[in-house]
């Protein structure tokens, strides 16, 4: 009996902690699309989500782009389709692998530090400092997150692509001896616009999640989460995990339902 | 100005809060005492409406705390300055720029206007020169007193200032104090303060109330808390006397006025 007590209340908890989030999510957006918009503190933010994400951008979307060169001549190869590499390099890179992999980077790099920040202002009375003043919290400290997410994970998904055809072609072309123009002519004949957008609308929703939990996370350390500095800690690494399964399963299922084809 | 009815709260099945009747009238200073524990800084965060009771009522100005919502509760809360036991400033702004902060987000006056008006606010509670520094680079004491100057720049009617001088040694916690005093009769704000420094806290406040267990022991004026019958508040005030007969930095009139009273208990 008192088995399924706990586990009666575990789902209750669950329950209650998704409603939050969904709560959290449409004051989030509210205070988004409602003025004042605090320009500053979303260029900020940019700044740190996107400028200062660039390095491992480069760097992953280079390396990826590198490995898909090998492996993807190994492969055709064998059957005489080497001539295939450039498309082939290009819709993975484009469709799949650049929005995931830009957005499994920016949460591990901006996401977890979005969630400490926001978790120490929690736990040190910041956020009640600022709901004492009168002012939103979410507008000062979600809002600015969530627009420069959205902003931000794009355009690193598209250059994270444009750099990891560039490391196919490096490998394709240089080293493996595919024909230049081979490679660029059939990834032109094959790789249509509506895959760019099917893309960037990927990484638009994963820009969206990351800045959904790693804020969620982050201001509701101490309810989910335990206390003080080990809070923050649980609260981070919470954020860093969740966002990268929902990243991943929420890829699929808008892959499988071709949601914006 | 403030009025707490019939207050009950509980965390986790415990309660803390067991039926607390309050009142703050306007332009008093009120000092909520209790031992450690006993739901004073609880107390508090009720009456700025960060928490919600499970029964009971906190008025401001007849306007019920629980019930408000958006911006009638923000309304209310311009009207409040709050001071954090942590101090709570914000550690990557200056403490320029903290006391600056609720200024030009909630003002339309010129950048030369908050600066002059942060500065003469720093000067007040004894830190100008500091205004460049970061909070983790100044001493507990000045963390309080930037805070405190962070509550006051906007004039508050209404002050709640949560144990002021905890973790700061005596001396500098008397100056806080008396900072809360000259601050107090500058401004005129009614207040309550949440604290253990007893019996020094009698000289600059109105009226005493005494939390214990989660309820109301003792509520009257500082005079009549020095001559209650109660034990608990005898062995509190006691308790927080000892010092008394130490008290280098007390005028000696005001010294043997406090020896009288402590003899009396």
């Amino acid at each position: 009996m008192e088995f399924i007590t706990k586990i009666g209340k575990g789902t209750v908890r669950q329950i209650l902690k998704m409603g939050r989030m969904g709560i959290f999510l449409a004051k989030s957006v509210s205070c988004c699309a409602t003025p004042p918009i605090k320009v500053p503190l979303i260029l900020k933010q940019i700044q740190f989500i996107g400028y200062q994400s660039l390095l491992v951008i480069f760097l992953t979307g280079a390396f990826t782009g590198m490995v898909l060169g090998y492996q993807g001549f190994n492969t055709l190869s064998r059957f005489g389709s080497d001539a295939f590499l450039g498309p082939m390099v290009g819709l993975a890179l484009i469709k799949e692998m650049g929005p995931v992999i830009s957005a499994l980077m920016v949460t591990g790099r901006a996401g977890s530090s979005i969630t400490a920040e926001i978790g120490i202002m929690r736990i040190s009375e910041q956020i009640d400092a600022l709901q004492l003043m009168g002012l939103n919290p979410y507008r000062y400290l979600v809002a600015p997150n969530f627009i420069a997410a959205l902003i931000s994970v794009p355009l690193l998904t598209a250059i994270f692509d444009v750099v990891g055809i560039f490391g196919g072609y490096l490998i394709g072309v240089k080293l493996l001896g595919v024909s230049s123009g081979v490679y660029f002519g059939e990834m032109m004949s094959y790789v249509e616009m509506e895959d760019v957008l099917e893309g960037l609308f990927k990484s638009l929703n994963f820009g969206l999640i990351i800045a959904w939990v790693c804020c969620f996370k982050g201001y509701y350390t101490g309810y989910y989460t335990g206390f003080g500095a080990e809070g923050v800690s649980t609260a981070t690494t919470q954020a860093v995990v969740l966002s990268s399964v929902l990243i991943l399963v929420w890829d699929y299922f808008l892959t499988s339902t071709q949601l914006f084809v | 100005m403030i009025k707490i009815e019939d207050l009950h709260k509980s965390f986790n099945g415990m309660a803390v809060l067991k039926g607390v009747n309050l009142e703050v009238e306007k332009g008093a200073l009120l000092a909520l005492i209790g031992r450690s524990g006993y739901g004073k800084s609880v107390l508090l965060k009720h009456v700025a409406g960060l928490l919600r009771p499970d029964q009971g009522r906190i008025l401001v100005d007849d306007q019920d705390m629980c019930r408000l919502r958006g911006r009638d509760l923000i309304r209310v809360r311009n009207r409040l300055g709050f001071l954090f036991q942590s101090g709570a400033l914000f550690d990557s702004m200056t403490i320029f720029d903290n006391v600056a902060f609720p200024l030009r987000e909630k003002t339309k006056l010129s950048e030369q206007e908050i600066r002059e008006k942060v500065l003469v606010e720093l000067e007040q509670v004894g830190l100008a020169g500091s205004e460049e520094k970061y909070p983790s680079q100044i001493s507990g004491g000045m963390v309080k007193r930037a805070s405190l100057a962070r509550a006051l720049v906007e004039e508050p009617e209404i002050m709640l200032i949560d144990e002021p001088t905890t973790g700061l040694d005596p001396l500098t916690g008397h100056t806080i104090l008396n900072l809360i005093d000259t601050c107090h009769k500058r401004l005129g704000f009614s207040g309550i303060v949440v604290t253990h420094e007893v019996p020094k806290i009698f000289e600059i406040v109105n009226k005493v109330v005494m939390l214990h267990e989660g309820r109301v022991i003792f509520a009257g004026t500082p005079e009549e808390i020095l001559s209650s019958q109660d034990d608990t508040v005898q062995t509190f005030v006691a308790a927080g006397a000892e010092w008394l007969t130490h008290d280098a930095s007390c005028p000696p009139p005001m010294l043997e006025r406090r020896k009288k009273n402590i003899h009396a208990l």
